[in-house]
């Protein structure tokens, strides 16, 4: 059982999610008051799969993330002051501004990139898994995804590739039960994504994704098997997107009542939480005690971010290919 | 210094890059057997499969493979079989290998090689023998080379596989049996500069691909007749070194492009238009374009002789704008 995991790591895992949820709160916020340019697609509700999966990772290993992607580089370890100047296109941003909210990336921690095409993710963490193998150093490659993302072709190709060459990938579908304004059993053909692993002869597994240890033990299994030389394994993790696609207002974009109280009652924050507290690895108050230390930690990377230097136009054109030395 | 054909020229250029540098790898449909044009033979046998392997019929795959695996510190030499086939795997080229670097803030590196190859002349009909190069021209973040002489073809290679961006190497299916004198040392050729295959008075010619043999041919046929070409061969289409082809127009006054893509919307376009903004006041004639007319290759031997652009109509563009003595 994973628990047995040192109370420091738990501790670790449970500020991480906070951080999302309070991450991307603040950034809705900012958006609704036209303070970030542009659209902001939020990760709230499902912070226990990027933690969970995370969790098992180094920065030796990568991840391919998504446009939903500010939860998978918070995970990863990406630090919230560049993110919020990423987002507000700011010059001290991790792109400096150049790619926003949909392409926010850090390399140094192995993140591939937020991306803004549905579905470009598995064949770009296929790519860095066959890199990791042909290094030999033991690295595996995660890619995030949607249910969405599961119809193009790209994850079919890509999941091929990486069983066939046995490649150290973890294929992570985030079911969130809407691509886009679609609802799942109106967008595919299957109830359970990973039934489609067993086209690619590799394990395909259903957990709950508002389950924090349950997507840590999948993925930690997963992982091992990565790092073995085994090959790739597709996790289900079955979430909800607490909000709309874009932004946190369901608009025309009518839901259930009773689904979305449904999924509110199983927060994966207050699970994670209510956990804990049961093992005693948080006393009574430190869940709020987290809370106001990480709203504290978002204050001041906002105000870094909104303190910040506007890119210069003289940028404009800097970046496009990297300089052959003279 | 050996006379060899364009196959021979390229096969040792990723021969010789892949001695050098062990992050340089070869993946591809069939490049195990040499590729279906002979253009990676003996690359199987000299490195082995962890080096030199066959992909599926996966070109989105093979495209990401190229993406994730350069992004993560390799170096990728992948193989699109036919130009046509790029437009299977556009997402993975236009939106993320040649965007990522921008989108990143200069923080990624992409040293890729795409080989493929493009023309007609082979009744490969509409699907298998297109020039389509000017769509990747005309995305910022991909150089577009394609040459035309083995010793070009050679020296362009090894200068594409060291250079950290990517690049779209274009082996033209009619040129793959030109023969010339190619030193057997690696040597190379720099990216973004052309070459003035023939010095001459009365017009500049500005060929690409076949259409450089052409030009050439046509070039000794019209000296009989008293009218002198020059002819210059971009070999890089993007960057493009216009500055040779103003200075010469600045000598000639006049200009014709020739290219086997069709010519709507084609780089001759954009090369014509360059001319006239730079070299206007030296112009004694409007420049003229030849390539292909607005049609998908046809089957047909004799359409397609009728379709592809060629001596016939270089010579007939020049004569309606160079005074032919009698």
């Amino acid at each position: 059982m994973a628990l047995d995991l040192a109370p420091e790591k738990l501790k670790d895992m449970f500020e991480r999610m906070v951080l999302i949820r309070e991450f991307e709160e603040r950034a809705a916020t900012l958006m609704e008051q036209n303070r970030i340019p542009g659209a902001v697609h939020l990760y709230v509700g499902e912070e226990a799969v990027g933690v969970g999966v995370c969790s098992t990772l180094t920065d030796s290993d990568y991840i391919a993330s998504t446009h939903r992607g500010h939860g998978h580089l918070l995970a990863k370890g990406g630090d919230p002051k560049l993110m919020y100047a990423e987002l507000l296109g700011k010059a001290t941003g991790y792109c400096k501004g150049k790619g926003g909210s949909m392409h926010v990336a850090d390399l140094d921690v192995g993140m591939l990139g937020a991306n803004g095409i549905v579905g470009a993710g598995p064949p770009i963490a296929m790519g860095a898994a066959f890199a990791a193998k042909y290094r030999g150093q033991g690295a595996v490659s995660v890619c995030f995804f949607g249910d969405g993302a599961s119809n193009q072709g790209t994850f079919h190709e890509a999941a091929n590739m990486a069983s066939l060459y046995k490649l150290p990938l973890l294929l992570v579908c985030e079911n969130n039960l809407y691509g886009e304004f679609t609802a799942q059993a109106d967008h595919q053909a299957v109830k359970d994504v990973a039934d489609r692993a067993a086209g690619y002869n590799m394990p395909g597994l259903v957990v709950d994704g508002m389950d924090i240890m349950a997507v840590l033990e999948a993925a930690e299994i997963a992982v091992q098997r990565a790092r073995d030389g085994e090959g790739p394994t597709l996790l289900e993790c079955k979430t909800y997107r607490f909000y709309d696609h874009v932004g946190r207002d369901f608009g025309r974009h009518k839901r259930d009542e009773d689904e979305i109280a449904y999924w509110r009652a199983r927060d994966p924050i207050d699970l994670f939480q209510a956990t804990l507290e049961e093992q005693g690895i948080l006393a009574a108050d430190d869940a709020n005690t987290i809370t106001e230390s990480i709203r504290a930690r978002i204050d001041e990377a906002v105000e870094f971010a909104e303190a910040s230097d506007e890119p210069v136009v003289d940028d404009l054109l800097t970046d496009v290919y990297t300089e052959v030395p003279a | 210094m050996s006379e060899k054909n364009f196959i021979n020229a390229i096969v040792e250029a990723v021969q010789q890059e892949m001695e050098r540098d062990l992050d340089v790898f070869v993946a591809g449909e069939d490049v195990e057997i040499g590729g279906v044009f002979g253009t990676d033979a003996g690359l199987f046998e000299t490195f082995g499969k962890e080096r030199v392997f066959n992909t599926p019929i996966t070109e989105s795959g093979i495209a990401g493979l190229a993406v994730g695996s350069a992004a993560a510190g390799l170096r990728p030499v992948i193989e699109i079989m036919f130009m046509d086939f790029m437009g299977v795997c556009m997402d993975q080229i236009v939106n993320q290998m040649a965007k990522m670097k921008y989108m990143f803030g200069g923080k990624a590196t992409l040293p890729i090689v795409v080989r493929t190859h493009s023309g007609a002349g082979r009744s490969m009909a509409a699907q298998h023998s297109q020039s389509l190069e000017a769509w990747f021209c005309h995305v910022p973040g991909l150089k577009v080379v394609m040459p035309t002489t083995p010793y070009d073809a050679k020296g362009l290679l090894i200068s594409s596989i060291r250079d950290d961006n990517p690049v779209i190497f274009i082996e033209n299916k009619r040129a793959l049996a030109f023969r010339g004198e190619v030193p057997e040392e690696p040597y190379e050729i720099p990216l973004g500069v052309a070459d003035i295959k023939r010095e001459g008075s009365d017009v500049t010619v500005v060929a690409t691909g076949y259409l450089v043999k052409d030009a050439l041919d046509l070039a000794e046929e019209m000296a009989e007749r008293g009218v002198s070409l020059e002819v210059i061969d971009p070999r890089t289409l993007s960057p493009l070194d216009i500055d040779t082809i103003v200075e010469s127009v600045q000598k000639t006054s006049r200009a014709v492009v020739a290219q086997e893509a069709v010519n709507f919307c084609g780089l001759g376009a954009e090369i014509a238009a360059s001319i006239q903004e730079r070299a206007f006041d030296y112009l004694d004639a409007p420049v003229k374009r030849v390539g292909a007319p607005f049609s998908p290759v046809p089957f047909s031997p004799v359409l397609e002789a009728a379709w592809l652009p060629g001596k016939d109509q270089l010579r007939a563009a020049i004569e309606e704008i160079v005074p032919v003595p009698a």
